[in-house]
């Protein structure tokens, strides 16, 4: 194959000036980590309250997470990127979908971006969550009503601090696919990694450099996660415990 | 005498096979040994390259091509030379070029100065002007009526370098937002989000042609660059792009290439039945008469 190699390209100056296209790939690799961040954040905070909504004896309670659940897990991440972008300003009263479209573009997408990753990963947070709850032994719950816990303190010192440290590992998991996950963010325009990655390729036909460079990034982000979840599942062990020992 | 004939028909032989064997080279003699042509297309670059409501490829480009593949089956007496289509898009149109999934790609790339880098380019098929689509009703009428607005254009156009570099250079203070593609660019004009969509005029035409009220839509301002589209092939091929050449050639000087034009810009067109209403420009009547693969600068 007659591929023209040229790894200097990173150094070289953009048409628009001020900047070399690697900063074009560390702007894009910070918009990432961003929102990537952002919507974890939002993610663990929902998942945590939904997974503990599905496993509590109030009907409406699980029945708002289960359908949650079913609506977010059940459907394309792309599509909801779309939803988010485009129909939900169209669906909101005019006025405030015409002050929503007329901030900043970047603001923008970064907000549709955000919600999108953070519902669609909260969604998988929650069924984790309740897998973790409903995989200790139900005589926990028993011990501590019968100490005279109430419910919610029943599940704040007796039932969630175990629950999360068996789902610690697939939380890691669910942590690395937000950042990969982030990436469909590029069909809006949002200029994260991927969106830099292919705009370079644009300007410089170069594309086999700058797919691996953006491969090699995404690749540092999650080997950066995994150590720092390792750290963290280790200090939270329990010795002698499930998931911890 | 007997003698004299066995040689000249040995001498027959041995040339006529010569003339086959050892020319045919490159892209033409994978198509000679697999009796297979692969042909890259457009999926929405409309009226270029696209789908019509029964799933074939048509267009412009396509037309084109389709005058390449007549040429290949009549110059390597191939009669039943399969067509592979697949549809590629303008971030991988390169790599499946250069690979060999795609033998030629004809739909609407710009021939650039980067890209002749890693691909070859057909004589110029079509000239376009970069310029804006925008709501008639809008008061913009040229480029510096976009200052602090927020104006959308594709991705990976020449356009969007275009754009930003303006931006720049003049301190207009517009937001720039760069769509996936042209669909999903007219509909974030449409839907309000952006006063103005810049992009190839051919483009918008096309686009406007598929909107809710095409009446609605013009086309304005003064063309900020003109950009030449051409078909990708490998490099350093010279006998197929030999063959390409000659094939569009030929049907540029004969007039047939006008026609197709016509079929595709001066005439209803799928899906929506829609005249585009395009008429040829001074520059593409020059590249028609004197056919030449140069980059516009």
């Amino acid at each position: 194959m007659n591929y023209h190699w040229n790894w200097d390209i990173f150094l070289a100056e953009t048409p628009s000036g001020s900047t070399t296209y690697l900063g074009w790939l560390l702007s894009g690799l910070e918009v990432t980590i961003a929102v990537s961040l952002s919507a974890w954040i939002i993610a663990l905070i929902v998942g945590l309250f939904m997974g503990v909504f599905r496993t509590v004896p109030n009907r409406w309670l699980s029945g708002i997470a289960t359908v949650y659940v079913e609506v977010f897990r059940n459907t394309p991440l792309l599509v909801q990127l779309f939803i988010w972008y485009f129909v939900m300003p169209e669906l909101l009263p005019v006025s405030i979908g015409n002050a929503f479209k007329s901030i900043n573009p970047f603001l923008q997408q970064f907000i549709a971006a955000m919600l999108c990753l953070a519902l669609f990963t909260g969604a998988r947070v929650c069924e984790q969550v309740r897998s973790g709850i409903n995989s200790l032994s139900v005589g926990q719950r028993y011990a501590g009503l019968a100490l005279g816990f109430t419910l919610p303190q029943t599940y704040r010192y007796a039932i969630l601090p175990m629950a999360i440290r068996i789902i610690l590992p697939p939380l890691t998991s669910e942590f690395l696919n937000i950042f990969k996950n982030s990436a469909v963010a590029s069909t809006i325009g949002l200029l994260e990694l991927a969106a830099q990655g292919r705009q370079l390729v644009d300007y410089t036909a170069q594309a086999y450099e700058s797919f691996i460079a953006v491969t090699v990034l995404f690749m540092a982000i999650n080997v950066v996660v995994m150590v720092l979840m390792h750290k963290i599942e280790a200090r939270a062990r329990v010795p002698g415990n499930a998931g911890g020992g | 005498m007997f003698n004299r004939l066995l040689l000249a028909a040995m001498a027959c032989f041995l040339f006529s096979t010569s003339v086959l064997a050892a020319e045919l080279t490159g892209t033409l003699k994978k198509i000679k040994d697999t009796n297979t042509i692969a042909l890259g297309h457009r999926d929405s670059s409309v009226p270029f390259s696209y789908y019509n409501d029964k799933n074939e490829v048509i267009g412009y480009s396509q037309d084109l091509m389709m005058k390449v593949v007549a040429a290949v089956k009549k110059d390597l007496k191939l009669p039943n030379l399969k067509v592979t289509l697949t549809a590629v898009t303008s971030q991988n149109r390169i790599p499946l070029v250069q690979n060999g999934t795609v033998d030629i790609a004809c739909g609407s790339a710009t021939n650039n100065l980067e890209r002749q880098k890693q691909v070859a380019f057909s004589d110029t098929i079509f000239v376009i002007g970069t310029r804006l689509l925008t709501k008639k009703d809008s008061g913009i009428k040229d480029f510096a009526d976009l200052a602090g607005k927020n104006v959308v254009t594709t991705a990976g156009t020449t356009s969007e370098r275009l754009l930003r570099k303006l931006n720049e250079d003049k301190k207009m203070g517009m937001n720039i937002i760069s769509a996936k593609d042209h669909g999903e660019s007219f509909l974030t004009l449409e839907t309000g989000r952006a006063v103005a969509f810049m992009m190839d005029d051919a483009l918008l035409a096309g686009q406007r042609a598929n909107a809710k009220h095409p009446k609605d839509w013009v086309i304005v301002g003064k063309p900020m660059s003109n950009e030449a589209y051409g078909c990708m092939m490998r490099k350093d091929d010279p006998q197929f792009k030999a063959l390409v050449d000659k094939t569009f050639a030929k049907v540029m000087k004969s007039g047939e290439a006008a026609k197709i034009y016509k079929k595709w810009f001066m005439s209803p067109v799928p899906p929506k039945g829609m005249n585009l209403d395009f008429p040829m420009s001074d520059d593409m009547k020059a590249a028609f008469k004197h056919p030449n693969d140069k980059a516009f600068p």
